[in-house]
């Protein structure tokens, strides 16, 4: 029953997590090239096109969410489960959402190295 | 725009790998924080390691931002990934912590995968042909540039038409 609870965290940690990046992505497209804004209008514009950018808000708060989430399934399971499992199983969400939402070329090789990076991720709690 | 690539790549990567490592640093001086006693936290942001953390993890965010704004995100999130290639490499000469095998297998991968994608083209290809409110003459331009990769013969013949 508690492994239930936690992975039900975990799993609402990843999704709002991976959600909250395909928000930020899909933001930053609508703003703009930053380097351009900076480089022309400074430091202070960016911050402003950025802030005023409702989707980035939104995706904000969905990491912050997601931070919360974490602190959660932390407080329930072993750091050394909880970290690791989270943030290999938000690459393959983040790439299963990019394509399908962002409909970006999620082509063999991101595929691949989605699944390289995952594994590895996982490897570096043994 | 190599260039740009390699570098956003690098800072987004050193600045989250080395932000971890300071706060970790600066977590240590403070000692471990008991539910009981949890205001103690706030104490955290007048260590000077902690400070520093939060600056490098800013720079994160921001060259994240930035790189978001001009490449795919599965183009970008790999490369936060290699910030735990930084982290262990850090961690092992700046904090003296044991690295095992293990953890170097998951580096090595890792960084394949970010080697992979980075070789790879940053934004994906879209032809702006749904929006229905370009004019014929970006058609044409867009044909134009489309052809251009192909042949530079078959561009010469379009310039041609169009004159």
């Amino acid at each position: 029953m508690s492994s239930l609870k936690l992975w039900i965290a975990i799993g609402m940690l990843v999704l709002a997590s991976s959600m909250g990046d395909v928000m930020l992505s899909a933001a930053m497209k609508r703003i703009g090239d930053l380097d351009e804004i900076r480089s022309r209008q400074g430091l202070l514009a960016v911050v402003s096109h950025v802030l005023r950018e409702k989707l980035f808000l939104l995706g904000l708060s969905c990491l912050i969410f997601s931070f919360f989430c974490l602190l959660t399934a932390l407080s329930w399971g072993d750091a050394s489960l909880v970290a690791p499992a989270s943030a290999s199983l938000t690459y393959i969400c983040s790439a299963i959402l990019a394509k399908f939402i962002l409909h970006e070329n999620v082509d063999r090789r991101r595929w691949l190295s989605a699944a390289l990076v995952c594994v590895g991720v996982l490897l570096l709690v043994k | 725009m190599k260039l740009k690539k390699i570098l956003i790549y690098l800072a987004i990567a050193c600045c989250n790998g080395t932000g971890d490592v300071l706060l970790k640093r600066g977590m240590d001086d403070l000692g471990e924080i008991h539910l009981s006693n949890w205001p103690h936290i706030f104490t955290a942001f007048t260590d000077p390691w902690i400070i520093l953390g939060i600056v490098c993890l800013t720079g994160f965010f921001y060259s994240y931002l930035t790189a978001l704004s001009w490449a795919d995100l599965t183009f970008v999130l790999p490369a936060t990934a290699f910030g735990y290639v930084v982290t262990a490499f850090l961690s092992r000469v700046f904090l003296h912590e044991a690295v095992s095998p293990w953890r170097w297998a998951g580096v090595i991968l890792i960084t394949c995968g970010v080697g992979l994608v980075a070789r790879g083209p940053s934004l994906t290809e879209r032809q702006e042909t749904s929006s229905g409110h370009s004019s014929s003459a970006q058609h044409q331009a867009s044909a134009l540039t489309n052809r251009s990769t192909n042949s530079p013969l078959a561009l010469k013949k379009e310039q041609h038409e169009l004159a």
